[in-house]
């Protein structure tokens, strides 16, 4: 008996070591066949307060992304409500005049998608194939151009936006008809860059830009911005100027597909003059 | 002697609260992540009876794996590491031992020599970790690679606190 004293007494270290380790893996063991049916786990008065109380300020940080869900909800809903069912038949206004011929025409469509803070944004409308929206077209809504139609299917177009840095238009000054290129640089859904407006011209903040016609997509004086900063580059012969979106692109929803009529024929008439 | 237990009393609870409710929340590309509430067994004075570090460790590991729900895991690394404390502080004890009245510190014994007492310890604390997680020895290469990245990423952040902390 002294002897087996003297033994855990001089290995008590060792001991202790290895009944702490066997209890350890004996609680893995046992929680992982029976879960939570101990009592030390996250959902227990300590642990479950502190999550709580974590939870109370972290659930600030969520609240925006919380909102947007909840919208989109609402938007779920507001589409399975019996108004939101819309007669496809859409009426294209014609005018039947000899000295004019139509350029363009124009379809509604709902903004069923939107995103306005990534690098690249697209959107969704809820017009298609069906209604008459074809790869390429313009879509504008009441306040300026919202992009160029990407994709059709059947019943829905998905759409580049203006928000995205990969898509170029061709802007112009409306005072003085100087045109140049406006391209999104990604960062702020307010603002955009008009780049290429050479250096001599007099521009000032609040000088309207609109679309100047020439790339065929786009008719010709629809809004696109507010001048909002001019700024000198050293040595460039280019502007840097920052334009102002009229459109709020955070709550577009109604928006027009334009399709050029004579889009086909400018466009073979400037591809013969490139190939001379 | 008095200071003592509030201020490790004190350190036990700031390093369970700042594991669980922000590092855990550190995960880069998914499996590496900090266990930094082991510097509280690396800071025990050097005085503290070996038999009361193991039972320290076990209700630390206990708290933390309290709050994962991973339980029994970080107690039994912990214990593990505890285990290895007075072997790593022998070998690499400088020549005349440590002196009283000292503690394990950057302040007190250098970087160098905490960088080597921290390495060995949290190595060991991640390896029995990521072992005992898994509970089997396949895909042994994942393992090794979790704890080196965790081991570096730990002991990063460990040295940081000991300059953040223990200014002269």
């Amino acid at each position: 008996m002294r002897s087996l004293i003297d033994f855990i007494y001089k290995y008590h270290y060792f001991i202790l070591f290895i009944l702490l380790e066997c209890l350890s893996v004996f609680l893995v063991i046992q929680y992982n066949n029976y879960q939570h049916s101990s009592f030390i786990n996250s959902s227990n008065n300590v642990s479950g307060n502190v999550y709580n109380s974590l939870y109370g300020v972290t659930q600030y940080f969520e609240l925006k992304a919380k909102n947007d869900e909840l919208v989109n909800k609402l938007v779920s809903y507001h589409n399975q409500n019996k108004k939101a069912y819309k007669s496809n038949n859409v009426t294209l206004s014609e005018l039947y005049d000899s000295i004019y011929i139509q350029q363009f025409e124009h379809v509604e469509a709902n903004v069923i998608n939107n995103s306005v803070n990534k690098q690249n944004n697209y959107l969704t409308l809820n017009r298609g194939l069906k209604h008459g929206v074809s790869k390429g077209m313009a879509v504008v809504s009441q306040y300026g151009v919202v992009g160029i139609v990407k994709d059709v299917s059947e019943n829905y177009a998905s759409v580049i936006s203006i928000l995205n840095q990969n898509l170029k238009i061709s802007a112009m000054v409306k005072k003085n008809n100087y045109f140049g290129t406006l391209q999104w640089e990604g960062g702020s859904y307010q603002y955009t860059t008009l780049y290429d407006l050479p250096n001599h011209i007099s521009l000032q903040k609040g000088d309207t830009i609109i679309t100047s016609g020439y790339s065929a997509v786009f008719p010709k004086g629809e809004l696109l911005g507010i001048v909002n900063k001019v700024q000198q580059r050293d040595g460039g012969e280019f502007l840097y100027v920052q334009v102002k979106f009229t459109e709020d692109f955070k709550k577009l929803t109604n928006v027009f597909v334009v399709k050029n009529l004579l889009k086909d024929e400018q466009i073979a008439l400037e591809r013969s003059s490139l190939n001379d | 002697m008095i200071k003592v237990l509030p201020r490790n009393i004190f350190r036990f609870v700031f390093l369970v609260l700042l594991q669980v409710m922000v590092l855990n929340n550190i995960q880069f590309s998914g499996y590496i992540n900090p266990y930094m509430y082991v510097l509280f067994i690396l800071l025990l004075p050097f005085e503290t009876p070996k038999w009361l570090v193991l039972v320290l460790s076990f209700i630390l590991g206990l708290s933390v794996d309290m709050f994962c729900d991973t339980l029994g895991i970080h107690a039994s690394a912990s214990v593990f590491m505890a285990f290895l404390r007075p072997f790593v502080l022998r070998a690499i004890s400088p020549r005349d031992g440590f002196e009283t009245g000292t503690y394990p510190r950057v302040s007190f014994y250098g970087v160098v020599w905490f960088l080597k007492y921290s390495l060995l310890l949290v190595f060991s604390h991640h390896l029995f970790l990521f072992v005992i997680e898994v509970f089997k020895f396949d895909n042994l290469h994942l393992i090794l690679w979790r704890t080196a990245l965790s081991t570096i990423f730990t002991v990063f952040l460990i040295i940081i606190s000991q300059f953040v902390m223990f200014r002269k």
